[in-house]
């Protein structure tokens, strides 16, 4: 998985993402942006990112969740 | 004797929305719509491990930036396993010096085959033929080009296919045969008496009111 590794902790995309999160991107265009990977990458990755819960999305924007501010720490 | 059942065989239309998916690729879980605002180049190869397929992706590698330029992505497939793709990918970057770097689907299941018509039974039971779909960023199927198994795509066509199709959204005009960028485009034939009759005024570079050419601003 690009984003979130085996032993369910980021990749270093996924950590990546995370810091874009933490430095004010919210949709995927803003993080491909900041991180620049390309938009279907990111989209994907999010997706990860939300369903091994380092992510949380309301409404197509993305924040860190608790987890998400721990792994990036 | 019964009659044995042949699997039906969709084909996607140009226009249509393409069939969305989920799949398994060299580059994690992707679905169609992740690929929402650019354009797409989906296409997919017999197999893994084969003499025209390697050929093919090294070619597909040495337009990927030029692609990129025109906001359009790639995305191969085969009925291989990732497991396959990513020993191919190794093998093609170990003894022939080019680097994979699009995602390639894993349709073990032949799941996004089937949704796409990939399979040409009088081609090959279980081996993906060589589809190319153009898909823009509305996720609608602009064109289609099947190749079979002993044929390998052109490149420049595909790059000239993506230009043409760019050229006309952008301008609403038409490319004619053979058209590369900078060449005259077609202005789209006109729809009544009235327009006919005025169109030989209009400027355009007319052989008769019904086929007439202009040059784009360069650029354009």
């Amino acid at each position: 998985m690009p984003c979130v590794a085996p032993d369910g902790k980021p990749t270093s995309s996924g950590m990546a993402t995370l810091k874009s999160l933490k430095d004010g991107a919210s949709t995927p265009e803003e993080v491909a942006g900041k991180t620049g990977q390309p938009l279907f990458r990111v989209r994907s990755g999010l997706r990860e990112l939300k369903n091994a819960g380092f992510v949380e999305e309301i409404e197509g924007k993305y924040s860190l969740s608790k987890n998400g501010e721990t792994a990036i720490q | 004797m019964s009659e044995v059942q042949k699997p039906e065989i969709r084909f996607p239309i140009l226009g249509q929305k393409a069939p969305d998916f989920e799949a398994l690729t060299t580059q994690g879980t992707l679905r169609l719509s992740d690929y929402k605002g650019t354009w797409l180049i989906l296409f997919s190869h017999p197999a893994d491990f084969t003499p025209v397929c390697t050929t093919e992706f090294m070619a597909f590698a040495k337009i990927y930036d030029d692609l990129k330029k025109r906001n359009t992505e790639l995305l191969g497939l085969s009925v291989d396993s990732v497991s396959s793709h990513i020993a191919w990918i190794k093998n093609v970057e170990e003894k022939m010096g080019v680097k994979l770097t699009f995602p390639i689907i894993a349709d073990l299941n032949k799941e996004v085959a089937h949704k796409f018509g990939m399979i040409h039974p009088e081609q090959s039971k279980t081996e993906t033929v060589r589809c190319t779909f153009v898909i823009d960023p509305e996720s609608k199927i602009r064109a289609m080009i099947y190749y079979p198994l002993t044929t390998g795509r052109n490149m420049n066509e595909i790059l000239r296919l993506i230009d043409a199709l760019q050229t006309t959204d952008k301008n609403k005009v038409a490319t004619p045969a053979n058209w590369k960028p900078g060449d005259p485009v077609v202005v789209p034939p006109p729809a009544t008496i009235e327009q006919a009759e005025a169109r030989l005024k209009e400027g355009y570079d007319c052989k008769d009111w019904y086929l007439c050419m202009k040059k784009l601003p360069e650029g354009q």
